[in-house]
């Protein structure tokens, strides 16, 4: 029933902005039930992948080369357990967060066209379903990054909407070119027709254009300057989403799915792949340290996190792509939880200036502690899960005798620890400002959203158990580790 | 000369007569292309935005209450969502027959009016949808225009 996945965020959106008008609690409700029956879903999808390891569903009951299919891999279930749990989490949050703001019901039925469009991104095997289902995602971004109507919003929106509709054109030429070269959309027909026709300069041309089209919706470094205006604007249930598994399913999965499953990867773009990793990790976290804007220190960091999901995986060995896969799961959650940590702050406190801060834990336990855990996790200190996730990331490059990355990579978490020991000092430890003496906890539904976060931050290590490990990473990491095989498994299904 | 108190809205009489006589056809128009989208080029897409197109003529002869009595910016807010879950129930429905978008209905002859089963039902949905939605980002954006006047 890989339809669902479409059928019920669509129809929750829609529903949503016809009813929620009215009532509130309509919205919350519909919202919440949605987002927790696709985490079910995607949760169920994980033990279809373990049985019959690909699952290709013909929409309209139209062959694959003709109609378009929706394919469901190891690779695809992972990132829909991926998004469905950070979009669910983020839903409970915004039941009390987005009261502050105006038209809620707005808010939800564009948070579920999103949610919508990146499960299509996810699901389609139609390279030009791809296309749509990213801009329906996209689409819905920037309306929601200007959703606090602001005239630093509406900037941060426009250049975001500027620069995105950009990458989309990029990505729509290439999918172009690629339809006039292949005479077919379905990606795996075109990767048999690839590897027909042979390697061509054509090929290259569109890789480069994949690679800048979604190398600017992951935000990797010489395409980043959309994401520290974008993200720190939205409303932070917003930015968690963007940080957490936007850039992520739009800009990662897409590159990893075309370049490693469609084009079958080579040297040079797992050069390239390495090198744009690399630069991204190390630029990012340099930025980071000298903000004083908490959201914005956190958007830097988004940048060099995904830094190290693209190195990792651009080594092309399976540990490295399993350390890779590994911390994008990881970074979704802990950078959500720091968002929504910073939403709460900005809720309690109205202020986001690191300087004006101070002492928030005795206020605030509950938002400080599972920011301490975040902040932990995301500069890997050992139990949280980020810590497993850059282990491997750094064996993998002792691995392959990369040892100059893996000491990118250490530098890197050392300065993500630096960074991150600023916001711990300044905003949740030593004396508390005096003009935050009336602020108090934030509401429950927020508090029990962080919490499962948190509790999955302490708990993620335990996903590299062996037997757990067959379920979750490893159908994803054969995915990609068996290249253009994805062509004959998915016309073969 | 005499003093309109009241303001004159809308454009020139040579502008509202011809409108008058052209406004009815555009939509039928419209209609044609969305009914006949499956034989004919055109489909809900295109027959949507001719029909919001003639609701837009309207407005900008005649003015804004003009167009927004025939069509107010609530309606338009339903409609529009309406078109679209119309657009998922038809698909939803081809599960009767085992698939997502499945073409359950009888497909009927080619190029006859009544054939090609949901194509049309599916045409119909999304005109609404388009040509809603169309009006109300033009509505949104002269009530922008009109706020910034005041």
């Amino acid at each position: 029933m890989l339809a669902l996945f479409i059928v019920i965020s669509l129809g929750a959106a829609f529903l949503i902005s016809l009813f929620g008008r009215k009532s509130k609690v309509f919205c919350d409700i519909t919202c919440n039930i949605s987002t927790f029956a696709l985490f079910l879903l995607s949760l169920n999808s994980l033990f279809v992948v373990r049985q019959y390891s690909t699952v290709v569903y013909k929409i309209g009951g139209w062959i694959p080369p003709l109609g378009i299919c929706l394919v469901l891999d190891g690779f695809s279930a992972f990132m829909l357990v991926t998004l469905n749990l950070v979009s669910f989490l983020i839903a409970i949050y915004s039941i009390n967060y987005m009261e502050k703001y105006t038209d809620k019901y707005k808010f939800y039925s564009l948070f579920m066209l999103m949610v919508a469009g990146m499960n299509g991104v996810i699901l389609t095997g139609d390279i030009f379903n791809l296309f749509v289902f990213l801009e329906i995602a996209s689409v819905a971004s920037y309306a929601l990054v200007a959703f606090g109507v602001e005239a630093e919003e509406l900037e941060a929106s426009f250049k975001y909407a500027v620069i995105g509709v950009i990458s989309s054109s990029f990505i729509l030429l290439g999918i172009g070119l690629l339809y006039a070269y292949t005479s077919t959309l379905n990606m795996a027909d075109i990767s048999l027709t690839i590897a027909q026709k042979g390697f061509s300069s054509v090929i290259l041309f569109v890789s480069v254009l994949f690679m800048a089209g979604f190398g600017i919706k992951s935000a990797l470094v010489p395409f980043h300057a959309w994401l520290p205006d974008a993200h720190p604007s939205a409303p932070a249930s917003i930015s968690a989403m963007l940080s957490g598994v936007l850039i992520k399913v739009l800009g990662i999965y897409s590159l990893m799915r075309i370049f490693f499953n469609i084009f079958g990867v080579t040297e040079v773009m797992l050069t390239i792949l390495t090198a744009l990793g690399a630069i991204s990790l190390l630029v990012g976290v340099f930025l980071a340290i000298g903000q004083w804007d908490l959201k914005r220190l956190l958007a830097y960091h988004s940048i060099s996190q995904i830094g190290y999901v693209v190195l990792s995986i651009g080594l092309g060995t399976p540990l490295g792509i399993l350390g890779g896969l590994f911390h994008l799961f990881n970074h979704s959650i802990f950078k959500s939880l720091l968002f929504l940590n910073s939403g709460a702050v900005e809720y309690a406190t109205d202020n986001r200036d690191l300087k004006k801060m101070g002492g928030l834990k005795e206020k605030m336990p509950v938002t400080s502690n599972t920011s301490w855990i975040a902040s932990m996790s995301i500069s890997g200190i050992p139990p949280f899960n980020g810590f497993w996730s850059k282990l491997i990331i750094i064996l993998a490059c002792v691995q392959a005798d990369r040892i100059g990355l893996a000491f990118i990579a250490v530098i890197g978490s050392i300065l993500t620890l630096a960074s991150f020991m600023k916001v711990q000092k300044f905003a949740f430890l030593g004396k508390l400002n005096t003009t935050l003496d009336k602020i108090k906890e934030v509401p429950v539904s927020m508090r029990l959203s962080m919490i499962i976060f948190a509790a999955i931050c302490l708990f993620g290590g335990l996903l590299l158990i062996p037997h757990l490990m067959e379920y979750f990473l490893k159908p994803a990491v054969n995915v990609l580790v068996s290249g253009t095989e994805y062509a004959f498994t998915v016309l073969g299904g | 000369m005499i003093k309109n108190d009241k303001k004159e809205v809308g454009m020139t009489l040579i502008v509202k007569t011809i409108t008058r006589l052209t406004v009815g056809l555009i939509l039928l128009f419209g209609i044609y292309i969305v009914l006949h989208g499956h034989i004919s080029p055109g489909g809900g897409f295109a027959g949507g935005l001719i029909i919001a197109l003639s609701f837009i003529h309207l407005m900008l002869a005649f003015g804004r209450e003009a167009a927004l009595k025939r069509l107010s910016e609530a309606k338009a807010a339903i409609l529009e969502s309406v078109g679209a879950l119309l657009f998922l129930i038809i698909a939803v429905l081809g599960f009767t027959g085992g698939y997502f978008f499945l073409n359950f209905i009888n497909k009927g002859k080619p190029f006859n009016l009544f054939s090609a089963g949901i194509i049309p039902l599916c045409n119909i949905a999304i005109a609404i949808k388009v040509g809603v939605g169309l009006f109300s980002i033009f509505i949104v954006l002269v009530i922008l225009q009109e706020d910034r006047k005041e």
